[in-house]
Formats: C-alpha cells, structure tokens, sequence
C-alpha cells in the first residue's frame, strides 16, 4: 500500500487504529487472527472426531446399533435450523457492511432466534435419551452384548453436541454483544470487523454440526432391520 | 481484505444448496450402499462444508495469506485422523505372534 493514501486514511476514520496502515490492512488482521483462533477450535473438534472415528472403526456393528436410538428428523430439522441461521448470519454482516443498522439487528435477532430454537431441540432429544434410558451415568437401560460399546458411543454423542452446544450458548452471548453494539452505533462500512469475525465463529459452529449430523445420526440407518 | 459486498442472490442460492445437500444426505442414509454409507455421508458433509467456508465465511474473497492458514488448519485434521487411522487400520495386518 503506498504510504500517502495510508496518511490520507488516518484523518478519516476514527475506527482505523494507529498500527494498521488503513482498512483494508486492519481487516486482514482481523480476519486472520481470527482463522488461527478458529484452527485452534479445529484441533479442540479434531481430537474428538479422530477419537470417535477410532472406536466407530473398532465397533462398527455397535455404533450403528447405537445410531437407531437417534431421532434423524430431530437431527436433520436441526441442520436445517443452523443453516437458516448460517444465512441470516451472513446477512447481518452484508448489512453491516453497507451500513445498514436496523438490517443488522433484525438479523442478528433471528440469527439468536434459530440458535435458541437448535437448543430447544436439542434439548428435547436428551431429555427423550434420558427417558428411554440411554443416559450413560444418569439412567441407563439398555441391555445385550454390545451394551458397553453402545453406552461408549453415547458417551461420544453426549460429548460431543454437548461441546458443540455449549459453543452455540457462547455464540448467543456474543450475539447479545453484537446487538448492543449494532444499535449503539458501533458498526458502520467503515469498521464491522466484530461482525464480520464473530459470523466467522457463528458458521463455524454450524461446520461443526454439518459433520456430527452424519456422523452420529445418519451412519449406520441403512442397517435397520 | 478487499471490501467485497457479496450479492444476496449469492447467498440465497448457496443456502438452498446447503438444504437440497441436507435432505439428499438424510434420504441416502436409508438406502443400503453397503459400505459406501459412510463415504457417500462424509463426501456430501464435506461440499456443505466447504461451501459455507468459501462463500458464507468470504474465505473464496480473502487474500492468500488467509486461504493458506484456512487450508492449514483443515488439513492438519486430516493429517491427525489418517495417521490415526493409518495404525488402526494397519495394526491386523501384523502376526499375532510373529516374528516381532
């Protein structure tokens, strides 16, 4: 970037800080930095997928079994929620970048809806488990040779949305950030950055639970008898 | 990171990719491809996947430096879960009590 526009840029925008030469160089950071926080969270996920992966790849009959005792319309309604929330998501941060305040609200606010409505369900699917008996240390009934195997796959399965989810719980906190912010009047084409980097946490999320939907609930249905 | 406004027509049309993907992924879950379940799972997670970061998280709009950390991180996972795998996988292949 030639220094002179740089200089020009300084006087213009009181969000631009002293470090960054101008916009453009200021988002780059942001967005990077947050793509490595973001490979952090693809380690915290990966070593569960590699783990899950490990025993599905030992106990392939079992994880299968154990797949029947999930509701795929609660799981595939709530892939379809996440991605409802994914768009509206991106369209918060369009908005934002063309300035648009209430645009951004009212999105931010039915992005938090969706969210809310994939807890809910969620919710209800656990408290079907629990009642069925297939809470591994809580209420478990479930009997037969691969009883252990399949109580070590709901392990899995209780682990992992339940990590998944309490991301989604943060994501609604840095949500309720997000909106304050957009009605104080943070957030302008000129400087969006916590727009545009907490939308990258938001569909990250949603990456997350695009893989366990297949893994956890869709695996194994064609063996049904 | 230019400020690239992506059209909404853009948008709308990824998200009805992401929902067609979804539906298509549920209904082949129940007919029996004999192994090919999991790859033919996996393989449309990974497009749904790879659609939301390029276009939803604007990794397709950022510069190189960005896509070479995205690209990084992704596929350090796959270095992790087919090593993993490699030893799992390979470990029958040895005598029970041969000559190791």
């Amino acid at each position: 970037m030639p220094e002179t526009v740089a200089a020009a840029h300084h006087h213009h925008n009181p969000a631009l800080v002293h470090q960054f030469d101008n916009e453009e160089q200021q988002r780059t950071a942001s967005t990077l930095g947050m793509w490595i926080f973001l490979a952090t969270e693809i380690m915290f996920f990966g070593g569960l997928f590699a783990a899950y992966t490990v025993y599905r790849y030992l106990n392939p009959h079992a994880f299968a079994e154990a797949s029947h005792h999930m509701s795929v319309k609660a799981g595939a309604i709530n892939t379809t929620v996440l991605i409802c929330s994914s768009l509206t998501m991106a369209m918060a941060v369009r908005s934002a970048q063309l300035s648009s305040k209430k645009a951004t609200a009212w999105f931010i606010i039915v992005t938090m809806i969706f969210g809310i409505a994939f807890l809910g369900i969620k919710a209800i699917e656990y408290h079907e488990h629990y009642v069925e008996g297939a809470a591994p240390g809580v209420n478990w009934t479930i009997t037969g040779n691969d009883a252990r195997q399949i109580e070590l796959l709901f392990c899995f399965y209780f682990i992992m949305t339940g990590m998944h989810a309490f991301h989604m719980i943060v994501g609604l906190g840095l949500m309720s950030y997000l909106l304050t912010c957009t009605l104080k009047n943070r957030f302008s084409a000129a400087y969006y950055s916590p727009v545009e980097i907490i939308g990258l946490y938001w569909h990250f999320v949603d990456i997350v639970w695009i893989f366990l939907f297949p893994m956890l609930y869709l695996i194994g249905q064609h063996l049904k008898t | 990171m230019k400020d690239h406004i992506v059209p909404v027509r853009t948008y709308v049309i990824i998200f009805l990719a992401l929902i067609v993907l979804t539906w298509v992924t549920t209904a082949i879950a129940f007919v029996d491809l004999g192994p090919f379940n999991v790859y033919v799972a996996l393989t449309i997670a990974v497009i749904k996947a790879t659609l939301v970061v390029l276009f939803f998280m604007h990794v397709k709009y950022n510069e190189r430096v960005t896509k070479i950390y995205v690209g990084a991180g992704f596929f350090w996972l796959l270095i992790m879960i087919g090593m993993v795998l490699t030893d799992y996988i390979s470990r029958l292949w040895l005598p029970a009590n041969g000559a190791w």
